[in-house]
């Protein structure tokens, strides 16, 4: 039930006004952020009370944290004052009427990675009514999903219809009071997935956000959260391989994984969000907190990710296994070309007793990008016989480009077998010219190269975002040889 | 088919090639002997259109085109195909990949069909019993973890698919034991028909045994020296390349 005006007031504590009225009437609130603007996007969504108690303990811890400054990346600061928390939909009318209005460019990536018409239209916004017929499509998904009691939908749906499913879990693996970030999402997320898988169900077709009913531009404080209850088995995808530019900048998404006994959760993501222009300049700053927790034993976490865009990627998806035999996995490609900056890994925390984790991190940096592989591998005095192997590989591609390796291991329990191996190599001319001469184009040739060099993580892709994942490194890496 | 006219070649500021002349017809088999650093492997790099070469005079034309003025990869799709003499490591591209991929680009410039993976594997699997490679061997890594021998089995495998029109063969013996050459022996013979020719660079006379050669050529500090039939590899073998040099600095 959704919290009335005078209720969001008395949270706020502060006395009831007309302005506040007119901030919740309005289509979209004024760029700043103070508990009004909270209030106002929690009264818009229709949030029960409890969430918007949530958003304001986040907010008021938020304003106790310092920004981080430790990663390998630069950029100018933001100014969180001059953010637009909540934004109308876009309006038929602003839409383009048709592919000719759209960016020739935009296209031109569309045609390269190989994208059916229709989803090219659904892609740039085109206003169409029924762009195909995702309705039915989606019905028939959804009806399949609710025979076997599996919740699907939009955050913002599950925070009205199971609230307590959504109070039980949120939180649960990254507290508002996590990091910087984590605690600016809490307070403004906007909208993201809601999941849960009952006892012993395996979700029979992947996840992912196209199928969702009116999906919106979830716009740039994204919240996931998904639970897999004991024996539950279900794979989400996160993303897509096409373009995607937004108005706003700064992306703080927060996802949290909970997998009870002998659950399974495998998460993978394609992110291609824009990376600026060739001087590096209005790309998208992806700041992200993603974290798995292993609660029950022989739990499994996977999280796959093929980080391609973006002006800046500050993530490090990470697994806490704190089951016994719990696995959790990290396979990751990133690659910076341009002036892309890249600060990625994952953490792997082992608490009970017999955990493994897997690290396969493939870092790629062209032209004048920065790469740098961040990861923690923690074994607590009582994980017994914890297992991990960690492989980080980087490509370097041209001598104007850096990869940078930050591992950090704790070992607090003597029985713990812990390895790690990384190798940095530049794409070699005898490779390419090898290709060439059997009659592969320059292009295409180092394709095959950095393509062979992730192959390792692309299998861990479900099959057509491995596809479209080969084709994506391709048309990155355009204007890379050289 | 080839025909290279005083052709000069630098390599960092260094004359390597100081002017070739060599006429390749179809259905020839030519062989080039001479000793380390007489720019053997130059030359063939050369025709194959690898960078770093600066050619500072003459000319190549191949099949009525200047070779010169097109890229790598226009030339193996022309049909130039250059079997290296230390093949590279190429990580997570399976042989099979490359090779349709390589296949199909010279049948697309060809203007034929491409050929599908059922079609492709058919041809694939007559040609591994020529170099008697087994089938799983398409699935490893381009020549990772791969044998000397191996590797230049590989190089046979992939000229015997990709059926060119023009061999360049850079020391495939070396490295090679008997039963090793032997199957490289058979697949080059296999190719060798009227309208294909075939260049094969060699240290030593042992491979043109069992690959007869139309015409052998000494190359010495950068220059062909002495030309002859089959019967010049033998000599060389009894007396080495000293009379070789010493003839031609007189």
């Amino acid at each position: 039930m959704a919290t009335s005006n005078r209720e969001v007031e008395e949270l706020i504590g502060r006395q009831y006004r007309h302005g506040f009225t007119t901030l919740v009437e309005a289509d979209s609130l004024p760029p700043g952020l103070n508990e009004d603007i909270i209030g106002a996007l929690s009264a818009k969504k229709q949030e029960p009370a409890f969430m918007l108690e949530w958003r304001l303990k986040a907010y008021r811890h938020w304003l106790t944290m310092k920004e981080p400054k430790w990663a390998h990346v630069h950029y100018p600061p933001v100014d969180f004052q001059s953010i637009i928390y909540y934004s109308a939909p876009k309006s038929q009318k602003d839409r383009p009427k048709s592919l000719d209005e759209v960016d020739p460019k935009l296209l031109e990536t569309y045609e390269k990675l190989g994208i059916p018409l229709k989803e090219r239209e659904l892609l740039a916004g085109v206003a169409v009514d029924a762009v195909f017929d995702s309705v039915s499509v989606a019905t028939t998904f959804k009806d399949k999903l609710a025979e076997l009691g599996i919740i699907f939908c939009s955050f913002s749906e599950a925070v009205q219809k199971y609230p307590d499913l959504v109070q039980k879990y949120l939180g649960s693996v990254v507290p508002y009071t996590d990091n910087f970030y984590a605690s600016l999402n809490s307070a403004v997320f906007s909208d993201g997935s809601f999941v849960y898988v009952p006892k012993g169900v395996r979700c029979p077709m992947e996840l992912s956000t196209y199928f969702r009913i009116n999906a919106s531009k979830t716009g740039q404080f994204e919240r996931t959260l998904i639970v897999a209850d004991e024996g539950a088995y279900v794979s989400y995808l996160e993303g897509c391989t096409a373009p995607m530019r937004d108005e706003n900048q700064l992306h703080a998404a927060v996802v949290e994984l909970v997998a009870m006994k002998d659950a399974q959760i495998k998460y993978s993501t394609v992110q291609n969000w824009y990376p600026g222009d060739e001087q590096g300049r209005g790309g998208i700053y992806n700041f992200v907190t993603k974290r798995g927790a292993c609660r029950g034993d022989s739990a499994r976490i996977s999280w796959t990710q093929i980080e391609t865009g973006s002006a800046i990627t500050w993530k490090y998806p990470s697994v806490i296994l704190e089951g016994d035999n719990s696995v959790g996995e990290f396979y990751s490609v990133a690659l910076t070309n341009n002036y892309q900056q890249a600060d990625t890994g994952t953490k792997m925390i082992h608490i009970g007793k017999n955990t493994r984790s897997t690290i396969v991190s493939k870092g790629i940096a062209a032209g004048h990008g920065q790469n740098a592989y961040r990861g923690l591998v923690k074994v607590l005095k009582g994980a017994r016989d914890a297992r991990n192997y960690t492989q980080c590989d980087s490509l370097l591609m041209g001598d104007k480009c850096g990869a940078h390796t930050f591992p950090y291991i704790e070992v607090k329990n003597p029985t713990a077998k812990v390895e790690h191996e990384a190798t940095t190599s530049k794409i070699s001319e005898d490779q390419l010219y090898y290709l060439r001469q059997r009659g592969l184009s320059a292009e295409d040739a180092v394709s095959m190269v950095v393509n062979g060099f992730c192959k390792e993580v692309f299998k861990e892709l479900p099959m057509e975002f491995a596809v479209e994942a080969q084709k994506l490194i391709g048309v990155s890496l355009e204007g890379a040889v050289g | 088919m080839l025909s290279i006219k005083n052709l000069h070649v630098s390599v960092e500021g260094k004359s390597i090639l100081k002017g070739i002349n060599l006429e390749v017809k179809a259905g020839e088999v030519h062989a080039i002997m001479g000793p380390n650093g007489s720019g053997k492997s130059t030359l063939v790099h050369v025709l194959a259109g690898r960078e770093g070469y600066d050619v500072t005079a003459g000319a190549v034309t191949y099949l009525g085109k200047d070779l010169l003025a097109l890229r790598a990869e226009e030339r193996a799709r022309e049909g130039i195909f250059l079997g290296f003499q230390y093949p590279v490591e190429i990580p997570g591209v399976s042989n099979i990949y490359l090779l349709k991929a390589a296949l199909n680009a010279i049948r697309k410039h060809r203007g034929e069909e491409e050929l599908d993976a059922i079609d492709f594997l058919a041809r694939v699997r007559e040609k591994l019993k020529l170099v008697e490679m087994k089938e799983d061997f398409m699935y490893r890594s381009v020549n990772e973890g791969f044998s000397g021998g191996e590797r230049k089995r590989n190089e046979i495998l992939q000229m015997a698919v990709l059926e060119p029109r023009l061999a360049l063969l850079d020391e495939t013996d070396s490295g090679l034991d008997i039963d090793a050459l032997k199957i490289v022996a058979n697949g080059v013979n296999a190719l060798r028909t009227p309208e294909r020719a075939v260049v094969l660079v060699t240290h030593y006379q042992r491979l043109l045994n069992y690959i007869v050669p139309d015409y052998v050529h000494v190359l010495v500090q950068g220059r062909i020296v002495k030309s002859g039939d089959k019967s010049l590899a033998h000599e060389l073998e009894r007396r080495g390349y000293g009379w070789v040099e010493a003839e031609a600095r007189a």
